[in-house]
C-alpha cells in the first residue's frame, strides 16, 4: 500500500511538472497559435540559469529561481518579438521551422557555455519527511505545492486583472480583442513572458531531482505537447488535467509495467487516443 | 549576369552537374572528399524524400529521421543477424519504410497542421526510444556491427570508397529524375493544390486522404533508401541515427536548398554538409549558426536558394518585356510557372 502511496505522489510531482510546462505552451498557443517548439529550449535555459546562478555566484535557491525566471522570461519576449512578430502573417509551418530554430540555436549556446555533461543542482530541500512508512522527499513536496501556488496564482492574474482579462480576450477572439483596443503586441508579449516564467520556475522546481544537461529539455516538452493535444490545445484546465495524466501514467506505469518503457507510454497514450478520437481526448471540433 | 542564371537553369546544366559528379572522383584531392560527397548524396537522398511530404505537400514531417533510421536498421539487422545478403535485404528495407510509412501516414494524417507536426515529432522519439530500448532486436546502445556492404556481382568490389560513390550517385539521379517527373504530373499538381490549400482541393475533388497517405509513403520510401545506402557505406550504426537533430538537419538542408522545389534539396545538402565538414571545428557547435540561418531564412528568404532564385528569374524575364520575352527559351516559361506555383 505504502508503495502504491509513494507512486501517487510520484505521479503527482511528474504530473505538477509537465502541467507547469504545458500551461506555458498552452497559453502561447492559445494566443498565437504558434506549437512552440522552442519552450522546452527555455526550460532547459531556466534549469542552467538557475545552476548558474547557485553553483556559480554562490545564490540562494530562491533567489536563483527567480534570477532564472527573470532572464527567461526576458529571452521569451525577444523570441517573440524577433522571431514570431515578423512570421505573423507567414505560413504556419514556417513559425514551426523558426521555432525548431531558435531551440538548436539555444541548445548549441549552452552546449558550448556548459558541455553537454550532466550536472546535479542541489537544493536546501533535500530532507526526507517519513510519514510512517510513506517516504517523501521534501523537494517533491515543494513541487506539488510550488505547483498548485502558481497555477492558482495564474488563475488570479487571468480572472481577476484588467492585464489577465486582455489575455483571455485575445485567446477568445482576436478580432473581438482587436476592436475594443487591446495592444495584441503587448498581449503577445506578456503571454511569451509568462510561458518562460513558468517553465524557469518548473525547471528549477524539478532540476535537485533530476539532473541539468542540454538536452533535458526534449522529453518534457514532448510530453508537454502530448498534454496540450490531450487537453485541448489553448485550455488551461486542459493543460492541468492532461498534466496529472500523464504523470499518473508513467509514474504507475514506469512501476508496474517498465522503467525503461516509461517515457513510450506518454507517446503511445497519444497514438492510442489520435488513432481512435483524432479531435483530442475534451476539444471539441476536429484538429 | 541573367545570361548566366538562364544558363544554369538550362537542361544542359543538370547535365554539366551530372557530369561534374561523375568526375568528381577525378579531381578530388583524396579519397576523404569522395567519402564526404557520397555521404552528401546520400542524405540529399533523404532531403529529397522531405521535400515531397513537406514541400510539394506541405505537412511538416518530423518522423523523418526516425524513417531514416528504419532504413538503415532493416538492413543492418537483415544482414548482420539474419543472414540475407545485401540486395534482398535492401529490398527488404524498403519495403519496411514504405508498410510503417503508410501504417504511421493512415493515423497521423488525420491530423492537421501543428498536430501533424507535433504527432510525428512523437513517433520519431519512439522510435529513437523503440531502437534505442529494445535491445533483443536492435542491440540497443551498442548498435549494430559487422553490416555487408553491397556485392557488385563479381563485377565491382563496392567495399571501395569510389565504386560506393557511384552508386550512391546512380539512386540519387534517380531520385531527382523521379522528383521531377513527379513535380510535372497530375500527382505531382495534387500534391501542390494540398499545400496550397486543402479544402479548395477538396472541393475539386481531390481525395485528400489518399494523397496525402502516397506522398508520406514515398517520402518515407525516400527516407529508408537513403537509409539503406547510408547503412552500407558506414556498416555500423547505433541508435543515434534516428535522433531528432537528423531531422532538423535535413529541414535546414531542404529550406536552405529552397524548399519545393526540384535542385533545392540538392543544393542545400551538399552546400552544408561541405560547410560543416571543411569548419571542422563547428560539428558540435554548427546549430549556433544553423538555428539562427534557419530563423532569418524563413522570415527573409523562406524559399531558399533556388526558390528566391526561379522568382528572381521570373521578375526579370517580365521586365524584359513581351518581345524578349519571346526570345527566352521554353524552359524559362516552364521555370516560370514552377516559380509561380510555388509562391
Amino acid at each position: 500500500m505504502s508503495l502504491f502511496l509513494q507512486q501517487i505522489i510520484n505521479g503527482l510531482t511528474l504530473g505538477s511538472i509537465y502541467g507547469l510546462v504545458a500551461l506555458g505552451l498552452t497559453l502561447v498557443y492559445g494566443i498565437l497559435h504558434i506549437p512552440n517548439f522552442a519552450h522546452g529550449a527555455l526550460y532547459m535555459v531556466g534549469a542552467f540559469m538557475s545552476y548558474f546562478f547557485m553553483v556559480d555566484l554562490g545564490a540562494h535557491y530562491w533567489v536563483a529561481m527567480a534570477g532564472s525566471a527573470a532572464v527567461v522570461a526576458i529571452l521569451a519576449i525577444l523570441c517573440e518579438r524577433l522571431v514570431f512578430h515578423p512570421l505573423r502573417h507567414s505560413p504556419p509551418i514556417h513559425d514551426k521551422i523558426a521555432a525548431i530554430g531558435i531551440l538548436l540555436f539555444l541548445e548549441a549556446v549552452v552546449q558550448m557555455f556548459w558541455g553537454s555533461d550532466f550536472r546535479r543542482m542541489s537544493s536546501p530541500y533535500s530532507g526526507i519527511l517519513n510519514f510512517d512508512g510513506l517516504i517523501i522527499p521534501e523537494q517533491r513536496l515543494l513541487i506539488i505545492a510550488g505547483a498548485f501556488v502558481l497555477v492558482v496564482a495564474l488563475q488570479l492574474f487571468l480572472r481577476k486583472t484588467m492585464t489577465g482579462a486582455t489575455i483571455i480576450a485575445m485567446a477568445q477572439s482576436r478580432d473581438g480583442a482587436f476592436l475594443v483596443g487591446i495592444d495584441a503586441n503587448r498581449v503577445a508579449m506578456m503571454t511569451f513572458a509568462i510561458s518562460g516564467i513558468l517553465a524557469a520556475f518548473a525547471a528549477t522546481l524539478y532540476a535537485p531531482i533530476n539532473l541539468v544537461y542540454p538536452a533535458m529539455g526534449h522529453l518534457v516538452i514532448m510530453k508537454a505537447f502530448v498534454i496540450i493535444i490531450l487537453g485541448g490545445m489553448g485550455s488551461v484546465p486542459g493543460a492541468i488535467v492532461g498534466g496529472m495524466i500523464i504523470g499518473f501514467a508513467e509514474a504507475l506505469g514506469g512501476f508496474y509495467i517498465s522503467t525503461s518503457y516509461k517515457d513510450i507510454i506518454a507517446f503511445g497514450l497519444l497514438v492510442l487516443i489520435l488513432s481512435v478520437r483524432p479531435q483530442g481526448l475534451f476539444a471539441k471540433g476536429a484538429h | 549576369m541573367f545570361k548566366l542564371a538562364s544558363l544554369l537553369m538550362t537542361p544542359a546544366a543538370k547535365y554539366l552537374m551530372l557530369a561534374f559528379a561523375v568526375l568528381f572522383p577525378l579531381v578530388a584531392a583524396n579519397e576523404y572528399q569522395v567519402y564526404v560527397m557520397a555521404t552528401a548524396f546520400v542524405w540529399a537522398i533523404a532531403v529529397y524524400g522531405l521535400n515531397i511530404i513537406t514541400g510539394f505537400c506541405g505537412q511538416l514531417n518530423l518522423a523523418h529521421g526516425g524513417f531514416f533510421a528504419i532504413g538503415a536498421y532493416t538492413l543492418g539487422l537483415l544482414t548482420a543477424d539474419y543472414g540475407w545478403s545485401f540486395w534482398p535485404a535492401f529490398a527488404g528495407a524498403l519495403v519496411m519504410t514504405a508498410v510503417l510509412g503508410f501504417l504511421v501516414g493512415i493515423v497521423s494524417l488525420r491530423l492537421k497542421e501543428h498536430y501533424f507536426a507535433i504527432f510525428t515529432l512523437c513517433v520519431g522519439f519512439i522510435i529513437y526510444l523503440l531502437i534505442d530500448k529494445w535491445e533483443e532486436l536492435t542491440h540497443g546502445a551498442i548498435g549494430v556491427r559487422d553490416i555487408d556492404a553491397p556485392y557488385g556481382f563479381g563485377l565491382v568490389d563496392f567495399t571501395d570508397t569510389t565504386p560506393f560513390y557511384y552508386l550512391v550517385l546512380a539512386f540519387l539521379v534517380f531520385a531527382i529524375w523521379f522528383m521531377g517527373r513527379l513535380s510535372k504530373s497530375l500527382l505531382g499538381r495534387t500534391f501542390i493544390a494540398i499545400r496550397n490549400g486543402d479544402e479548395l482541393a477538396q472541393s475539386l475533388g481531390i481525395n485528400l486522404m489518399r494523397n496525402k497517405v502516397l506522398a508520406f509513403v514515398l517520402s518515407t520510401t525516400y527516407a529508408g533508401l537513403a537509409g539503406a545506402l547510408y547503412a552500407g557505406m558506414v556498416r555500423f550504426i547505433g541508435p543515434e541515427e534516428a535522433n531528432v537533430q537528423h531531422t532538423f538537419d535535413m529541414i535546414t538542408y531542404l529550406l536552405v536548398g529552397g524548399i519545393g522545389t526540384i535542385m533545392g534539396p540538392l543544393l542545400g545538402t551538399i552546400g552544408l554538409v561541405w560547410i560543416t565538414q571543411s569548419l571542422q571545428f563547428l560539428e558540435e557547435y554548427r546549430m549556433i549558426i544553423f538555428g539562427p540561418l534557419l530563423v532569418l531564412l524563413v522570415i527573409f528568404f523562406p524559399r531558399g536558394i533556388t526558390g528566391s532564385f526561379l522568382t528572381w528569374m521570373h521578375r526579370k524575364s517580365q521586365a524584359l518585356g513581351p518581345a524578349k520575352k519571346r526570345q527566352t527559351s521554353k524552359v524559362n516559361t516552364a521555370q516560370s510557372r514552377e516559380a509561380e506555383s510555388n509562391a
